[in-house]
């Protein structure tokens, strides 16, 4: 019998080739004449262009090609369509203004691309990109999204009236305000959830090559998703034909959300190479991924929890105000709907729920989905406003949250999801205890006596993964389904080569994917290769984000390997002279049943390849399958996190004393990637509550927090190491029972923390990130105000 | 104007004709086509270049090519034996899952090696301050930590 597999930390068979620095990552490719880009972007948030002029730049040493927004409008080009379309509440679509690949008479935000310069070298195409005059007239600028509403605000776009995208609903107001005429108490908080900068270490890039033998195109890209890149390339913007055209995501260097849309760098050297005739190479410099990878979350947020005497909740209300940036990125109107006001139950029985959601053009960056994607911010509104409400009826905050757990599953919300299972009582009670809570006191006690302040959080945060069930996406506003596909192709030796349209960049797929291959087949592991991110070789894919790989993209795969299953079993059948249904398939040997006649795995293989009698009518020769897969239902992870600081009140620095995760992933495939993937996702969201923030300066518009030296990303010594755990009750409806477990740490850890930041200060609430000088100045007004 | 530079790598030979405002990763990535070593930032702040130069790290952006001249060079490429066998920090990241993606790995491994030898035995704290020149987005350190400490027991 071969190895077990699933549950198994298998090292990751990826690692070889990043530790000895073989990876292939976009920017390491350097073709045959190959040429390189640099953009000329906008300087300023808001203008009109009155002329660009190129000639200089034009005579300056190895130009090759010089393209601007009239280029652009010339050749009939599309702008980048957005593929989810809400309709408010008025009924309305969506505003969906023009996104022109390049600046067409105005620039909306700093870093909105104006022209392109090819040359011979990146240092000549840099140099020439100097040379091109633009003349602006400058406009008034508006960068936040309250302010943005306001009458007179500037219009960042002239046909959008109020900068208003939609004011979009979900829930029932009328009975949500009956609940709150009725309680006993109310708990109302106002917060903003800070933008961030996704910032994975690889920067975006793009070498797109076009061949006159075959009139194709062939764009490798850092993408998450390149048949969606293809997709709405060809047939939105460009008007190519899907065949003629190849999408490459290589080795990706992480993506975080931040690589899944199609920008305009990608299509504009796309559409460029067969001007020139080259290859053309795009590598964002880092100050440009500061200013063009989308930006995320970005909510200012009214939220009121309506409780009984007893601390039962009766109603939540949340209104928000999400910032869409400059343009609709490809899945930004989608962000604080779908994945955000639906996610608002959280772990709790409340049985009345209203959310309405405006979304506004500023003159930002585009915002869109970063890792966890709408529903960290529901988590820190749901996670902060209960917490609050524990405080101020003095009741404990993790009896409270127990007091209002689901129990019974499947439970429909209030706000459309339906959570299919969960045990939210064994992730807590295993946090509590992990997190030796009861010796709390004792250590708070002693840390006051060192003047320091201690204080502890909760968060029980809840997430809808393996996006989506297409008809459920469907009726929310997806433009498109969003399954996954899968193909096993069974060589005649019995190794098997897997194709799947989900795409790793970190997640270690190749690795994951070819321990549920080798467990179902009975096969070694080194019999099994993963391919992936390549449009040529894999049939189709809607890529990978949402935490949806191993739910939607494995499952997909499952489907593929039962089929081949079930062809070996008639193959088997056949040469063993015995009825189908008599076959049975176990530990990689096809046997008939009750003896112990049987044909392995890979005597099946070779028999399909080389068929010399098989009965043409009922059998096939060959052995590949594939499967698309899309789900009932969303998965539902969920978990307690129970993070613990120390605050020095002297200078407002916060340690993280001890951070406890407790995860209900469903079934685990790899624990050890799991655990990576938790680690990872806790420090982003820790990033965000201590140290991230995207400021737009309100005067000039300018993105203040442009480089690493002023955006303040998590090193090694701000965070801790981390205790986790985890506990399953395996997803009712996939045949994996798995969940998902990429954004989990994103999710819950913001409200964990920042609970236990308030906790320790002594107040309410005060503004994410917590920096030193942050926390220190909301300690001296809460002492201030004390005195008074 | 060009300048011809010429240095040591991963112990062979290497020269070029290069501009002299050609940065050393520019040289490393480019003229030598050794792509393991990687640009992730413009300001010398993520060290996802970092290699050894005459065996200290050295973010490689933030120098010239010309200024490596006659030097030693060692690159994420180096390192490993030439049978193939992994130098045992390679190794102890692959033991402990110390990378994800693996863009910032290459610096990470470098620098580690280089904290090694200036802290044969450190705790957990110096490894966590000795990072600070290193960003990772995706391991969230937790494990490039533990690597460290694994590899700090078997290069005793
Ligand atoms: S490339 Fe970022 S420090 Fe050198
Ligand atoms: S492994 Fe991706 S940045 Fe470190």
């Amino acid at each position: 019998m071969a190895t077990p597999y699933i549950g198994v930390p298998v090292q990751r068979r990826e690692d070889l080739r990043f530790l000895t620095g073989a990876g292939n990552y976009t920017d390491d490719l350097t073709l045959p004449g190959q040429t390189h880009a640099v953009f000329v972007r906008s300087p300023h948030a808001h203008a009109r262009i009155r002329s660009v002029k190129t000639a200089a730049a034009a005579r300056a040493p190895g130009v090759v090609g010089i393209f601007t927004g009239e280029d652009v409008a010339a050749a009939r080009i599309n702008g980048l369509p957005c593929g989810w379309l809400i309709h408010g509440t008025d009924g309305q679509p969506m505003k969906e203004p023009a996104h022109p690949i390049l600046a067409q008479g105005k620039v909306r935000h700093a870093g909105d691309p104006v022209a392109v310069v090819i040359a011979e070298s990146l240092a000549q195409a840099r140099d020439a990109a100097e040379r091109v005059e633009v003349d602006y007239d400058l406009l008034p600028s508006v960068v936040d999204s309250v302010e943005a509403l306001k009458p007179g605000a500037p219009l960042v776009h002239d046909d959008v009236a109020a900068n208003r995208c939609y004011t979009w609903a979900i829930g029932d107001k009328a009975a949500t305000d009956a609940a709150f005429a009725s309680a006993a108490h109310v708990t109302t908080l106002e917060f903003q959830n800070n933008r961030l900068i996704p910032n994975p270490i690889e920067p975006r890039a793009v070498n797109a090559t076009y061949s006159r033998a075959d009139d194709s195109y062939t764009l490798h890209v850092s993408n998450q998703n390149p048949h969606v890149e293809r997709l709405l390339m060809c047939a939105f913007v460009l008007g190519l034909p899907e065949h003629k055209v190849r999408v490459v995501a290589p080795d990706v260097g992480g993506g975080f959300g931040s690589k899944i849309y199609l920008y305009a760098e990608d299509v504009v050297l796309t559409w460029a190479s067969k001007k020139v005739n080259r290859p053309i190479k795009w590598t964002a410099e880092r100050s440009e991924s500061f200013l063009t990878d989308a930006h995320g979350r970005d909510h200012h947020t009214r939220a009121q929890l309506a409780l009984d005497r007893d601390g039962r909740f009766l109603a939540l209300r949340v209104d928000t105000k999400a910032n869409m940036g400059a343009y609709l990125s490809t899945f930004a109107s989608a962000v604080p709907t779908i994945l955000y006001a639906t996610l608002l139950a959280g772990q709790y029985a409340t049985p009345h729920i209203h959310c309405e959601v405006t979304a506004v053009f500023t003159n930002t960056a585009p915002v869109d989905a970063y890792r966890g994607a709408g529903r960290p911010e529901a988590t820190y509104v749901v996670e902060r406003i209960v917490e609050a409400a524990a405080r101020e009826m003095k009741i404990d905050p993790a009896a409270l949250r127990r007091r209002n757990f689901i129990r019974s599953f499947p439970y429909q919300t209030p706000v459309a999801l339906l959570y299919d299972t969960g045990d939210y009582e064994a992730t807590l009670d295993r946090a509590i205890e992990m997190a030796d809570v009861a010796g709390f006191p004792a250590r708070r006690a002693e840390a006051a006596r060192r003047g320091k302040l201690r204080g502890l959080g909760y968060a029980c945060y809840i997430e809808a993964c393996g996006i989506a069930p297409s008809s459920v996406a469907g009726s929310l506003g997806a433009r498109a389904g969003l399954f996954e596909a899968g193909e096993v192709r069974v060589h005649p030796t019995g190794k098997v080569t897997v194709f799947t349209g989900s795409h790793a960049h970190g997640q270690g797929h190749e690795t994951t994917f070819a321990q549920v291959v080798a467990d179902r087949l009975g096969i070694s592991m080194d019999d099994v290769e993963i391919v992936h991110g390549d449009t040529s070789k894999v049939l189709f894919g809607m890529g990978t984000y949402g935490s949806r790989s191993l739910a939607v993209g494995g499952t997909a795969i499952v489907k593929a390997l039962d089929k081949v299953v079930a062809k070996g079993r008639k193959i088997a059948a056949h040469l063993l002279e015995a009825a189908e249904s008599d076959i049975e398939f176990a530990d990689g040997q096809f046997r008939v049943a009750g003896t112990d006649r049987s044909k392995a795995f890979a005597e099946i293989a070779l028999t399909a390849y080389v068929p010399h009698n098989f009965p043409h009518d009922k059998l096939e020769p060959g052995l590949n399958e594939n499967a698309f897969y899309d789900p009932s239902n969303f998965t539902f992870p969920a978990g307690t996190y129970v993070c613990e600081v120390e605050v020095d009140p002297e200078t407002g620095i916060v340690r993280i004393e001890r951070f406890v995760a407790v995860d209900d992933f469903g079934n685990i495939i790899n624990p050890m990637i799991v655990e990576g993937q938790v680690h990872g996702g806790l420090v982003q969201g820790l990033g965000q509550a201590m140290n991230e923030c995207g400021i737009y300066d309100s005067g000039s518009g300018q993105l203040t927090t442009g480089t690493f030296l002023d955006y303040c990303m998590p090193r090694a010594d701000d965070m801790p190491s981390f205790q986790v755990d985890t506990r399953s009750t395996p997803c009712t409806h996939n045949p994996l029972g798995v969940k998902g477990c990429g954004e989990a740490g994103a999710i819950g850890s913001p409200p964990a923390l920042m609970n236990a930041i308030t906790d320790a200060l002594g107040v309410a609430d005060f503004a994410m990130p917590a920096t030193p000088q942050r926390v220190w100045a909301t300690l001296q007004q809460a002492q201030r105000k004390q005195a008074a | 104007m060009t300048v011809k530079v010429s240095m040591t790598v991963n112990g062979k030979p290497a020269a070029a004709e290069v501009e002299e405002r050609t940065l050393l990763v520019t040289f490393i990535r480019e003229s030598l086509r050794l792509t393991g070593t990687h640009v992730g930032c413009d300001t010398a702040q993520c060290g996802a270049c970092t290699i050894h130069v005459n065996g200290q790290a050295m973010k490689s952006c933030n120098m010239l090519a010309m200024q490596a001249e006659g030097k030693s060079i060692t690159t994420i490429e180096g390192i490993a034996a030439a049978d193939g066998t992994l130098h045992p920090m390679q190794e102890a990241f692959r033991q402990n899952h110390g990378l994800q993606c693996g863009f910032c790995t290459p610096g990470m491994v470098m620098s580690a090696i280089d904290m090694l030898n200036h802290y044969p035995d450190p705790d957990e704290a110096t490894i966590r301050a000795e990072l600070d020149g290193n960003l990772c987005r995706c391991t969230g350190y937790h494990n490039i930590v533990k690597s460290i400490q694994a590899a700090a027991k078997t290069m005793r």
